[in-house]
């Protein structure tokens, strides 16, 4: 535990990044990736929960006895996203209503669960600020890199903001539930590709030395 | 998608039109997580059913006393918990009754509780105001829907194993790559219903 603190936050935007690493909270990640905006309100949602939830628990972590812990970490959560509902729904109508069901789904997130379970019930409060925010802004990146390709592709935008001329014609796959997919697997890709660079050329490196 | 669909069509609708994993994206995780191996998949479509069925009718139940003393802010709570609850009771009648699909499915079953395919069941069927028959229909469509998406996929990641897959594809992302060609070949059923 003596390594510096600045890596529990770096942590979640790269090296374990929740989506495309871990693999964690898939499902709200192309759901509703269809268009930048969302994205971005889930992603910035998730992390509100991630943070709060994450600081409670590890604030009482001493508190909760060992067997009730999962049943104690999902009240805790399911608590906290009621309040996001409510919150979203009170901003912009329209917004709760894209996104639906997906916004008290947040419950069931496994990252949440999961961070919940790893880390704010082992560490202390400071830690698990850092640790919420760095995997709470890796979300929100991951989901904002897929919602904007989906929303370029699929019907032209960016945050609404038309980028193309009148002759493009959209990819509607891109915003259809198996864009999601597709443009998943294209990011993994990319990021599989960097990193055996990365690899090759820190191998190359090492043959020099 | 009425509160008064005729229940043929909510079946149809839960199963293949809206098929929850393929266009609602929900339970992605036992979806990429079993479909490895056929058998385990089918165990897996198994234990889901159940859950979402038992989860269904308690979420219907919950959802009426929840009206009666206007408390719907205690929605969310109350459903995650029964939800919880049911898949306690699974793993342990499996451990009881057949230790062998206990131990294939693993870590994935007490996962079932944060299977977003649940508690999206109980959500959608609140939001839609579907009675108590609807309600256990829409139920057993949707797992339905999500066994024949875990068993189509765990058949085509059986075959993918023996395909000479490039090395930077293989895994998740071929997985991923399927699974939306899947999901593509399910719109074809988009014009079944109403």
């Amino acid at each position: 535990m003596t390594q510096p603190t600045t890596n529990e936050f770096i942590k979640g935007l790269w090296r374990q990044n929740p989506i495309f690493v871990q693999m964690l909270g898939l499902c709200p990640a192309l759901a509703v990736s269809n268009s930048a905006i969302n994205s971005l309100t889930m992603g910035l949602a998730t992390s509100f929960v991630l943070l709060s939830s994450g600081v409670v628990i590890s604030a009482i972590r001493s508190l909760i006895p060992r067997d009730a812990r999962i049943v104690s970490y999902i009240c805790i959560i399911a608590s906290f996203v009621t309040t996001v509902d409510y919150v979203i729904k009170a901003i912009s109508l329209d917004l709760h209503k894209s996104l639906g069901a997906f916004i008290s789904l947040i419950v069931v997130n496994c990252l949440i669960l999961g961070r919940a379970e790893a880390f704010a019930s082992k560490n202390t409060i400071g830690r698990t600020l850092q640790d919420a925010l760095g995997m709470g802004a890796g979300f929100t990146i991951s989901l904002l890199c897929i919602g904007s390709v989906r929303e370029i592709l699929g019907s032209g935008t960016l945050f609404g903001v038309a980028l193309f001329p009148e002759s493009f014609q959209p990819w509607t796959i891109m915003i259809l539930p198996s864009g999601g997919f597709f443009v998943l697997a294209l990011w993994l890709l990319v990021i599989g590709l960097f990193e055996n660079t990365r690899a090759r050329r820190a191998a190359a490196a090492g043959e020099h030395a | 998608m009425m509160a008064d669909a005729p229940h043929w069509s909510i079946f149809v609708n839960a199963a293949l039109i809206n098929n929850f994993v393929l266009a609602y994206f929900l339970g992605l995780c036992p979806f990429m997580g079993v479909s490895a191996k056929l058998a385990t998949a089918i165990r897996m479509g198994g234990a889901v059913t159940f859950v979402m069925l038992v989860a269904s009718i308690c979420a219907y139940l919950l959802n009426q006393l929840l009206l009666l003393v206007d408390a719907p802010y205690l929605r969310l709570i109350s459903y995650i918990l029964v939800i919880a609850s049911t898949v306690q009771l699974v793993e342990m009648l499996l451990r009881k009754l057949s230790p062998a699909t206990f131990r294939a499915l693993g870590i994935f079953l007490p996962l079932i509780t944060t299977n977003c395919a649940i508690l999206g069941l109980a959500l959608f069927q609140t939001n839609r105001g579907y009675g108590f028959s609807r309600a256990i229909v829409f139920a057993l469509g949707a797992a339905a829907g999500f066994t024949l998406a875990l068993v189509l996929m765990a058949g085509v990641r059986e075959k993918l194993d023996l395909a000479p897959v490039p090395e930077l594809v293989k895994g998740t992302t071929a997985a991923l790559i399927v699974a939306g060609i899947l999901s593509l070949s399910f719109m074809g059923f988009a014009g079944l219903g109403s």
